[in-house]
């Protein structure tokens, strides 16, 4: 409060620089390999087969970046529902 | 077979050197066997900052070639019988040594020492490359500044993708006073942001620029701050639990007077 009287408050820059720090590094972990996104695919495939038949060879994941935010956006073509998902466990 | 630990950051003039220095310093005072290795291989400082730039014959590279045995070029500390720098060569450039050339070098010290302190040059090419190929572990310095913790994150991705151990992160450069205005990011931020282990915290220390003007590490003076730090890092390496010291500033215009008045049991 006292050095809001000074005019010195401006909000903290900390917390300004963990904001700006937290952004850029989904930025740079996103890019840090190409091997990335594969795997990631491959963990996808894995997962979602035990629920449903999907077409892997046309499935398509990706990281879309606007200003301030990042989005893992995939696009997962579905031949067939399970019908035994439930019976499974 | 001793350790062999990397001091790395990605950004340069964030205190690889000096944490090198100071470490080796502070282990070789409790007792341990070590060897300073100079990895900046054509920008070398580490034997300045040691104190013992006068006492280089051969270099890093003499060995590599085949000029000189490893003995020869071991520089012995002028203060601790069981500290030995191998300095970097200053003429010749990082492609003079090659990853696999560095790995055998560490080895053959790593039998002999009980710690090989390899001091990575700023950057992730090449000399970087070098200086990680031999080592088993691998100590991050990082300032609380933007740049300097981006530049971490990017090191720790290279060192998981050359499937090293998780490294170990050493804050440096704290500021008491601008942690607790929130002006500086503080420990748990940066912990939390590049989510690996903490092994240790320095405070911003003049006494750091006194010790590198003289060439004699600050873990040599029992008054520094840094030096203390610095002291209880490498008890950590040895084995021990050491908690962190406690870093708040009490060097403010209040906490002096409260002082003077008898006050200041904090």
């Amino acid at each position: 409060m006292i050095n809001r009287v000074f005019g010195r408050d401006s909000g903290s820059s900390k917390d300004i620089a963990k904001e700006r720090l937290r952004l850029v590094l989904v930025h740079d972990r996103a890019n840090v390999s190409p091997q990335f996104l594969e795997m990631l695919k491959n963990e996808l495939i894995r997962v979602i087969s035990e629920y449903m038949e999907i077409d892997d060879a046309a499935m398509d994941v990706n990281l879309t970046s606007a200003e301030n935010s990042v989005a893992l956006v995939a696009s997962i073509p579905v031949r067939r529902m399970k019908r035994s998902v439930s019976a499974r466990q | 077979m001793g350790q062999a630990i990397v001091v790395t950051s990605g950004k340069g003039g964030v205190g690889k050197t000096t944490t090198t220095a100071n470490l080796g310093t502070a282990l070789a005072m409790a007792g341990s066997k070590v060897v300073l290795m100079d990895a900046d291989i054509g920008l070398r400082n580490l034997d300045v900052v040691m104190g013992l730039e006068n006492r280089i014959v051969y270099d890093l590279v003499d060995v590599v070639e085949g000029y000189c045995r490893l003995k020869q070029a071991l520089i012995k500390d002028k203060r601790f019988e069981s500290l030995y720098l191998l300095p970097a060569a200053q003429t010749k450039d990082k492609t003079a040594v090659s990853p696999d050339q560095m790995k055998a070098l560490v080895e053959e010290l790593a039998k002999e020492f009980d710690f090989v302190i390899i001091d990575s040059p700023a950057g992730i090419e090449q000399g970087f490359k070098n200086a990680i190929a031999g080592a088993e572990k691998a100590v991050i310095v990082t300032t609380p500044e933007v740049s300097a913790v981006r530049d971490a994150d990017r090191i720790i991705g290279l060192l998981e993708a050359a499937q090293m151990a998780p490294p170990m992160l050493i804050i440096n450069r704290i500021r008491p006073k601008m942690v607790k205005q929130g002006d500086m990011m503080d420990i748990s931020d940066m912990i939390d942001i590049l989510a690996i282990d903490l092994l240790g915290v320095v405070p911003d220390d003049e006494s750091i620029v006194v010790s590198t003007n003289r060439g004699e590490p600050a873990v040599l003076s029992p008054s520094s701050k840094a030096g203390e730090a610095y002291r209880n890092i490498a008890r950590r390496l040895q084995g021990e639990d050491v908690p962190l010291m406690s870093l708040d500033s009490d060097d403010g215009f209040f906490s002096k007077l409260k002082r003077i008045m008898g006050l200041g049991a904090k």
